[in-house]
């Protein structure tokens, strides 16, 4: 499997109807070395994952790609018109197909109901907006959990803290932010940010070229 | 040449940190720029430009029409709210949140009003983000780094 490999790449799908949103969670998620793909509604979200209404024979499921699609994460807003976060959180745990799936949820809003809401339907975690870097730092152990159960048996931990580690290896490689602490990360950014420049030469090599928007 | 800008640069921004016009998460925003994405800033803030525009005139006609369809003038603020909090403008999101009770309370001149006080605080934060955007832009084409502050209390 080319899991341990410093090419793996995690595909998170973001749905957000805010454009501004969907940018500011693009470049947070690109900066974690991860693939990204925004979408801007719940329903363009479950046509991109390949589901159908009515969808309850899974032999009808057709991702877009067939078997190209494979999302390991998906972070939905709450707000949005139409189809909620929490509509689309449900629909993604009730089908057999998608509910491995890890979701997380975000909201401008701190509403406890809500969130307790969401974390009972299965939403693996709550961020609340404006999301940071530090947020999107946490998402790799909800994504590590379920490459785990698909690959390996659950009595194999020591090849997933392998994987954790290559991955980490490969982050720093690809110079996104270390992930240890949110706290140095911070420092780290501005100190970043204070000594390097804005070099000419702009041909640094990026896993992620493949950045499908699907909004109107 | 380029201390002197960064300099200024810098008070500049500090001053808009001081007056609340933008907050902490403008600092976010910088600090996710880099080599390969060396137009972030500039991208985000001018989408928030056109989003907040549409936003307004789209309020303006809403309050306008006979009959007030006021969960459509909630949502648009709610959405002006969230972007304005993405980018860091502060006074905006602040204005959004206390328009909110005019709408609430579906006091259609009270929003009116109230309008005119968001638009104002859009504007001021729409200037001084494309001052500071120009200023980063001299910055650069001088071959200066622009500096992120790193503390703005």
């Amino acid at each position: 499997m080319g899991l341990a490999a410093a090419e793996a790449q995690f595909h998170v799908l973001a749905v957000d109807d805010s454009v501004i949103d969907r940018k500011l969670i693009e470049m947070l998620l690109k900066k974690t070395s991860y693939h990204v793909t925004t979408v801007d509604s719940g329903s363009k979200a479950l046509e991109f994952l390949g589901w159908n209404e009515g969808n309850s024979d899974e032999a009808i499921f057709s991702p877009k790609n067939n078997q190209e699609v494979e999302v390991n994460l998906i972070i939905t807003d709450y707000c949005m018109p139409g189809m909620t976060g929490y509509d689309l959180l449900k629909k993604i745990k009730e089908s057999a197909v998608l509910r491995d799936i890890p979701v997380v949820i975000m909201s401008s809003e701190n509403v406890p109901s809500r969130i307790n809401r969401c974390l009972e339907e299965g939403a693996e975690e709550f961020f609340l907006k404006p999301v940071r870097l530090a947020d999107v730092n946490k998402l790799k152990p909800h994504i590590m959990k379920t490459m785990g159960k698909e690959t390996q048996n659950h009595e194999n931990q020591d090849n997933d803290e392998e994987i954790v580690e290559t991955e980490i290896q490969s982050q720093s490689q690809s110079q996104s932010q270390p992930q240890q602490t949110p706290q140095s990360n911070t420092n780290n950014n501005k100190r970043k940010s204070m000594d390097e420049g804005l070099s000419p030469d702009r041909t640094r090599p990026r896993y992620n070229n493949g950045l499908t928007v699907m909004s109107n | 040449m380029e201390v002197q800008l960064q300099r200024s640069y810098l008070e500049y921004s500090k001053a808009l940190f001081r007056e609340g016009v933008l907050d902490a998460q403008f600092v976010e925003l910088q600090m996710l720029r880099d080599e390969s994405n060396p137009d972030f800033v500039m991208e985000v803030v001018t989408l928030f430009f056109e989003d907040s525009q549409r936003i307004l005139n789209q309020l303006s006609n809403t309050l306008n029409e006979q009959s007030v369809d006021f969960k459509k003038v909630d949502a648009n603020v709610h959405q002006l709210k969230g972007s304005s909090s993405s980018i860091g403008a502060l006074r905006v999101r602040n204005a959004c949140i206390a328009f909110r009770s005019f709408c609430d309370a579906q006091n259609v001149e009270g929003c009116l009003r109230f309008l005119q006080q968001i638009k104002q605080e859009y504007l001021l934060v729409k200037n001084k983000l494309e001052a500071l955007l120009r200023l980063e832009q001299q910055i650069v084409a001088a071959g200066g780094v622009v500096p992120v502050l790193n503390d703005f209390s």
